[in-house]
């Protein structure tokens, strides 16, 4: 779809630059540039001098800001602290370093355009613009120019030279791709699997205490991470980002959902901390309503419902750990998850 | 209002300090003294308990009915502990308005601390509870601020945010800001898990942890808190730091550019 | 040796000592015929042309104080104990970028003010450019022959967003590393190929040991690479096409009237850059931005409230966070629909901006040169367009900080949502109708001003007892500057059945475009400039106010 067919009379007319005077025919003809006016320093000395002296003044203060900073520098301690009225209390050091640099450098802006504006010529002066077109004499050279050339190197005739070049150049940047092979392993199962597995005590993340079913009151709210997983493990990060629990204590008659009833414990519940949206901790826990909200993206889930999304971008519910008491009166995990947590992906299914 | 709260403080903290010393010199002599005088300690209680009931009936039992074990228009308050009592009525959420919002909001307090003691005891009379926490609980004696900061992040910050500025929850309610409150409360706040707050029973965040995290929130929101590069912007992140980014950053661009762009002023024709 | 030379390096070897430099450089660079064309380089006065001047100060802020901080910063993910000044973080374990980047805000003197200084920079780039590319669209500055310089300043403002994040990213704070694992999940989201594109991108799992020194080359080296090529080539075209200009008198489209280079934009512009720099630093001074040591050392089980990117990934953060949670399972895969779909209307939201000049180019048909630029009232649809899509984009912000709006302003969160879901659809309409309206009331009031005059605000009392107000008539250059707009005329098919009973066949674009002209040009679309005609029987008139 080329846009040759416009018909010429829907462009408007170029403007009509010829006519510089108005008159009965061009009322609204362009009157050309207004004469220049002088300002008041390029009339009067006296004003000019003032100028002079105000950028004088502004380059003299923005050296004594410098000798500020580096005075600041030397002087002030890194960790002293200072009340300055309306911030509060704040670095002294960052504070005059920043406004001494920040005065050093304004006054020289200020100065300039100062100078600019009142000193230097301000007659408005009009460049002529030229069309940025070639001239057809100039096309046309390059195009003869390139014929020449084509037809030398002689690549439209020689097709086997042209293809296997083609082929050639097409091919090696497959190399490059390849390199980037190693950037990472291959997924396999691992967003399936998690650290829990049957047996692996639940174990309190701020006590670093296993957790007994009385340790955790109705309307109370824990985060657990499977036992044997320290903080200065190599493998933290990774793992407790699958791995992080939480764990409601609700009413066994408040639960609506069979399999959360079946899965829990006297009412304790464990679900996933990881929202099934993008993988952000979720963890604000109505402990009124059973609704765990996701600070990231406010997806809604109902811990007294399977965990099910009730508003909000997430996909699916959390996933809950089966969980049991174990013969010493520790909460225990009955498995793994039976579904990957976090957010969802291609292969989940 | 913040100097007002701040000077309340003192003489709270006395009262407490004398209570303190009450009640340990109370408990000395109970040991030593007669019998007859732990029954009389036993009809102070009882006396306490009983003007407690007294200022229930008036203020709270329209609502949580007669006997403390609630109604529709409020919960039952068999076992929530003079803890719970403390927290609700001295930060002023309780007695309610009767026509509240999403949740009921911090006010005024109504009570003297003295009644506040009171109704607590006869609520602890109705079912066991957690008690109202002493200062060396909550004070900053013995408290691991570095620790108290990964606690908080760990169970906190996911409501009220980082330092402790406040956040959203669901359909208008939201986790107030956590600045100027009194270390007290925010102890009773843990342990009794106020309206949709979950509670964090010393089982599970034991006192120990309660108290490092008072320590981290006194050192990072508090009227003391340095903030070393200025002014805080509200303490909210990125929103309001471009908030701030556009209307003083860029506007200050602009206002510059205007001056430097704008013709001199022309001498004036005679 | 010739005599020639001879006299030739005689006459030189006289002149002063700066010229003989510059003569020096001459013979091997060239450097007077460069200078021949540009010493003199003509620039008009006006604030808005500036915006653009701001953006590139402030990226040459950013470089500098950048290669300041990678003197401290150490990109890695190793996990330390911290031992520094800041107290409330001592004995916790955290990466060694996390570390580092505490060392250069309390243990460097002046560390803090530079990452400051980077950092508000960094926003005011964004913002800087964002505006100046306004600038340019609602003016039509984007025409012919600007376009490729428009895609250039596209590029870099998109570039820009990137480099801005992958920097906020590297920390490894706990609200970075939230915005890295928010950016995890939706590259997990992508049909097929997800999950592999994750694992290549974190060398693993979510969030391995790799992904800060992988996003360090890439905010260091790659994309300011790329961008300082794509602002070279930008301001060479600048140069090359000179800048554009208001209508005015003696402003045509074959000149360009300002100041010259030399002197006067050597000092404004050198001296705009100190002001900018001078400004950033003040704010550095008085404001603290993104103060990590308060938000603590990433960990993926923790988080805080409130959590959202810089200010230009917030429409990014606002469209994720108004999608409802589709998710569709199918023969044992997922289609993650709630989070794939707002990845895929982020570059749309971008691209629609950046092809707009195509579109208007391809309906015009106008394949001329422009160098007057348009005021946005005299483009009613163009200007309709833009305010439309910044509605959108105003939306979708308010919606990426909805947690803040339902708490300072006490609403409902559900309630933010849901007015951003509605907003998406029903606001960018609203906001181009009710555009197009001002700009044709605005355009009618100069029509009137051109014909009537200006209102003089002085009443007059008629011999027969009525009030009139004497309208007084605009200068010739007023008179010039109103009516010196060009326009368009809506675009005809012409019969579809030609002189010979033949019909001919339209194609179906050409039928669009020759709607959209309409839409564009007819009398709905544009107010006719006064002519010639109606603004003599006007003036005629005898006695006429």
């Amino acid at each position: 779809m080329s846009s040759q067919d416009i018909p010429e009379e829907n462009l408007p007319a170029e403007q009509d630059a010829t006519v510089a005077v108005a008159d009965e025919k061009h009322p609204f003809a362009d009157p050309g540039l207004p004469p220049h006016e002088h300002r008041i320093q390029d009339i009067d000395e006296r004003a000019a001098k003032r100028s002079e002296r105000t950028v004088a003044l502004l380059f003299t203060a923005s050296m004594l800001a410098t000798v500020g900073f580096i005075a600041s520098f030397v002087t002030i301690p890194h960790d002293k602290s200072i009340f300055v009225f309306p911030i509060g209390h704040l670095n002294a050091l960052n504070f005059a370093l920043g406004l001494t640099l920040g005065g050093a450098l304004f006054c020289i802006g200020a100065g300039a355009v100062h100078w600019a504006r009142t000193l230097m010529s301000d007659v408005e002066v009009a460049d002529e613009r030229h069309p940025i077109e070639a001239s057809p004499e100039v096309k046309a050279k390059v195009m003869a120019d390139f014929k020449q050339g084509a037809k030398e190197s002689a690549l439209g005739r020689r097709k086997l030279i042209r293809n296997t070049m083609f082929g050639a150049l097409a091919l090696f940047p497959l190399s490059g791709v390849v390199l980037l092979r190693d950037l990472g392993p291959l997924p396999g199962t691992k967003l399936r699997h998690t650290l829990w597995s049957k047996g692996k005590l639940l174990v309190n993340m701020n006590t670093n205490e296993p957790l007994r079913p009385s340790d955790v009151a109705v309307g109370s709210l824990t985060f657990a991470k499977p036992e044997g997983l320290e903080e200065h493990d190599h493998e933290f990060q990774t793992e407790i980002a699958k791995a992080a629990l939480m764990i409601v204590r609700l009413q066994p008659a408040d639960i609506k959902d069979k399999r959360e009833l079946e899965w829990s414990h006297e009412g304790i519940v464990a679900y996933s901390k990881i929202c099934t949206h993008v993988g952000c901790p979720i963890s604000l826990y109505e402990q009124q309503t059973h609704h765990a909200l996701c600070p990231c993206h406010q997806s809604t889930f109902d811990l007294a419902d399977g965990a099910r999304v009730i508003f909000g971008p997430a996909g699916h519910a959390l996933p809950q750990l089966r969980i049991g008491v174990n013969d010493e009166g520790y909460l225990e995990a009955l498995g793994d998850f039976e579904e990957p947590v976090g957010p969802a992906f291609w292969e989940r299914g | 209002m913040k100097k007002l709260s701040a000077r309340r403080r003192h003489p709270l903290a006395a009262v407490v300090v004398l209570l303190l010393a009450l009640a340990c010199t109370g408990g000395l002599y109970a040991v030593f003294a007669p019998a007859d005088k732990a029954q009389a300690e036993e009809s102070a209680q009882s006396l306490t308990i009983e003007e407690g009931k007294k200022l229930y009936t008036v203020g709270c039992a329209s609502c949580h009915g007669t006997g403390g074990q609630g109604t529709s228009d409020g919960p039952s308050l068999v076992g929530v502990g003079a803890a719970s009592v403390d927290f609700q009525v001295s930060t002023g959420r309780m007695p309610a308005a009767t026509s509240q919002g999403a949740q009921v909001p911090s006010k005024k307090n109504i009570y003297s601390q003295a009644e506040i003691d009171q109704l607590a005891a006869f609520i602890a009379s109705l079912g066991a509870g957690p008690s109202v926490p002493t200062e060396e609980q909550y004070g900053p004696e013995g408290a691991d601020i570095a620790k108290g900061g990964e606690l908080f992040r760990n169970n906190c910050a996911q409501c009220h945010n980082f330092t402790g500025k406040g956040g959203a929850l669901t359909h208008g309610k939201y986790a107030p800001t956590l600045e100027d409150v009194d270390p007290k409360h925010i102890y009773e706040a843990m342990q009794t898990g106020p309206q949709n707050m979950p509670s964090f029973p010393d089982t599970t965040l034991s006192e120990q942890n309660k108290k490092d995290i008072i320590a981290y929130l006194h050192a990072v929101n508090s009227d003391e808190t340095v903030n070393p590069g200025g002014l805080e912007l509200g303490g909210l992140g990125p929103v309001t730091e471009g908030l701030f980014a556009w209307i003083f950053g860029l506007g200050a661009m602009i206002a510059v550019a205007v001056w430097v762009a704008a013709r001199t002023a022309k001498a004036k024709k005679s | 040796m010739s005599t020639t030379e001879t006299t030739e390096s005689r006459s030189r070897g006289k002149a002063p000592a700066g010229e003989r430099v510059a003569d020096w450089a001459d013979g091997r660079l060239g450097i007077y015929s460069l200078a021949k064309a540009n010493m003199r380089k003509i620039f008009p006065d006006h604030w808005s042309f500036m915006l653009g001047e701001v953006a590139l100060y402030s990226f040459l802020i950013i470089i500098l104080t950048g290669v300041y901080l990678t003197l401290f910063f150490h990109p890695s993910m190793n996990e330390v104990e911290y031992h520094g000044s800041y107290v409330p973080l001592q004995g916790q374990l955290m990466s060694e970028a996390f570390s580092s980047t505490l060392h250069i805000s309390f243990d460097v003197r002046g560390g803090l003010l530079i990452r400051q200084i980077h950092h508000w920079a960094a926003l005011i780039f964004l913002a800087a450019m964002f505006v100046h590319m306004m600038r340019v669209f609602f003016t039509g500055a984007f025409r012919k022959p600007r376009e490729v310089n428009w895609l250039f300043g596209f590029l870099l403002f998109v570039l820009g967003m990137f480099t801005g994040f992958t920097g906020y990213s590297l920390p490894d704070d706990l609200l970075s590393g939230t915005g890295v694992r928010f950016m995890e999940g939706a590259v997990l989201s992508v049909p097929i190929v997800g999950t592999y594109l994750s694992f290549f991108l974190f060398g693993g799992e979510f969030p391995g040991t790799d992904f800060v020194a992988r996003f360090y080359s890439i905010h260091i080296l790659l994309l300011p690479g790329i961008m300082l090529g794509l602002v070279v080539a930008h301001l060479i075209l600048v140069f090359y096409h000179k800048h554009t200009q208001f209508a005015g008198p003696g402003k045509t489209n074959k000149n360009v009237v300002g100041m010259p280079l030399l002197p006067v934009y050597m000092a404004k512009a050198g001296g705009f850059f100190f002001l900018v720099f001078g400004v950033i630093a003040a704010l550095s001074a008085i404001a603290q931005i993104n103060p990590i040591w308060a938000m603590g050392p990433y960990r993926p089980d923790m988080v805080s409230t409130g959590a959202q990117p810089d200010w230009y990934m917030g429409f990014s953060e606002g469209l994720i966070r108004f999608m409802p949670g589709w998710e569709v399972n199918f023969w044992g895969h997922t289609l993650v629909l709630g989070v794939f779909i707002p990845l895929m209307i982020f570059p749309l939201v971008l691209v629609a901006i950046a092809v707009y000049p195509f579109i208007e180019a391809w309906i015009t048909g106008d394949k001329r040169e422009h160098h007057i630029l348009d005021r946005p009232r005299n483009a009613p649809t163009r200007t309709a367009f833009g305010v439309a899509w910044m509605s959108l984009y105003l939306l979708l912000l308010v919606g990426g900080g909805n947690d803040l709006w339902a708490t300072h302003f006490h609403l409902s969160i559900n309630a933010v949502t849901w007015f951003v879901r509605i907003g998406f659809f029903v606001l960018p309409v609203l906001a181009f109708i009710i555009t197009k309206r001002i700009c044709l009331g605005l355009q009618r009031r100069d029509k009137d001003k051109v014909l009537h005059g200006r209102e003089s605000g002085i009443i007059k009392r008629l011999p027969h007892g009525e009030f009139i107000e004497i309208h007084e008539p605009l200068s010739q250059d007023a008179l010039h500057t109103l009516t010196a707009h060009e326009q368009y005329k809506p675009l005809e098919i012409g019969p579809t059945v030609d002189e010979n009973g033949v019909e001919r066949k339209v194609k179906g674009s050409e039928k669009l475009r020759a709607k959209l002209s309409k839409a564009y040009f007819d009398e709905d679309g544009q107010i006719p400039k006064p002519t010639v005609e109606e603004y003599k029987e006007i003036t005629s008139g005898h006695g006429h106010h």
